[in-house]
């Protein structure tokens, strides 16, 4: 691999963007592939089929062999670990954000309110006292990552909102009845999203454990994230 | 296997930041009970420091001499390492597979 080669692999990796290295054994050629289809790289020039297989290996961050007309060809995927970014560092997230972590998702809490996000509350989390669409401007969360709203209120909570409605994020889940969501939806086309964007959004967040308890409503949420990320479709609401 | 990428990949960025040459190895196809996935990375410098690993152990020592060549090289090659071969044999992949490796100069 030349220097070049790898320092933008490895500059794409820090970034937490999808890329594989694809690499024909036959000459050595290389290039990398991203998510988007694109290609980086002049050596090894893939067609629309391989570059199908590629993206399909990419998104399922496997590795392997795979036949071209020119050789065999190496994909070997770098994906992100899957991460969480929870709005609100309120009672339910005392309790993902561990739950969270031991099922293998990155943590990130966001909170603008100093005295909730505090270290005490919150040993070991990663977190971010500020807006969070100020946040998520800065680093948009990716296919990698979800993202949950739990504040209730929604000064905090739409913002986060639309701004994970304009990202890749794989998940979006927002705390509140659906009467709260309703009115949510409401604001939301305000906006100016459509309402098949906002669909986008489950609510009320988690899958239907009948639970009540801080507790038990992150199992729930935790359940339907990693449910999202197998592929399982929501469940109806 | 990210935690594993970062540590290995960085040491390797960090050898070439400080100029010494240096090759990556690469698990490519397993046949049979691999002892480590495809995907695995082994990368080796000059003076023969070493992280990662392709095969939990047993062939290792056989990838990073000819590691040695490749750096010096500037060329790529595959090796393979079974039951089979007599090489194999000699260095010893006690799980019984056999794995391809991809071996190249990060130059």
């Amino acid at each position: 691999m030349t220097p070049a080669l790898f320092a933008k692999l490895q500059a794409l990796r820090a970034e937490r963007r999808p890329v594989a290295v694809v690499t024909n054994l036959a000459n050595g050629h290389q290039c990398l592939a991203l998510s988007t289809g694109g290609t980086d790289g002049s050596e090894l020039v893939l067609t629309d089929e391989i570059r199908d297989q590629v993206g399909a290996m990419l998104t399922a961050g496997s590795s392997g062999q795979i036949e071209s007309e020119t050789g065999t060809l190496f994909v070997r995927s770098y994906t992100p670990p899957w991460s969480l970014a929870i709005v609100g560092a309120v009672h339910i997230t005392q309790f993902l954000a561990p739950m969270a972590r031991l099922a293998g998702f990155d943590v990130t809490v966001i909170d603008p309110r100093r005295a909730f996000a505090t270290d005490q509350r919150f040993p070991d989390v990663a977190m971010i006292t500020g807006w969070p669409d100020e946040i998520m401007a800065r680093t948009p969360p990716g296919p990698q990552t979800a993202v949950v709203t739990l504040t209730h209120d929604p000064k905090i909570d739409d913002p986060a909102l639309i701004a994970a409605l304009r990202s890749d994020a794989f998940y979006i889940g927002a705390l509140g009845s659906s009467r709260t969501h309703a009115q949510r939806v409401a604001r939301l086309v305000e906006h100016g999203l459509s309402e098949t964007q906002v669909a986008r959004v489950a609510a009320p967040v988690g899958l239907d454990l009948g639970g009540r308890m801080p507790a038990e409503i992150a199992i729930s949420v935790l359940a339907e994230v990693v449910a999202t990320r197998h592929g399982k479709p929501r469940t109806s609401r | 296997m990210a935690d594993d990428d970062d540590t290995v990949l960085a040491q390797a960025a960090a050898w070439l930041a400080e100029g010494r040459g240096v090759a990556l190895a690469t698990v490519v196809h397993t046949w049979g009970s691999g002892p480590r996935p495809v995907g695995s990375h082994l990368v080796i410098d000059d003076r023969g420091g070493f992280m990662g690993s392709v095969s939990g152990g047993c062939i290792e020592a056989a990838v990073i001499t000819e590691a040695a060549e490749v750096i010096r090289d500037r060329a790529p090659r595959s090796l393979e390492f079974g039951v089979s071969d007599a090489e194999a044999w000699h260095v010893g992949l006690a799980c019984g597979g056999a794995i391809r490796i991809y071996l190249e100069p990060l130059a």
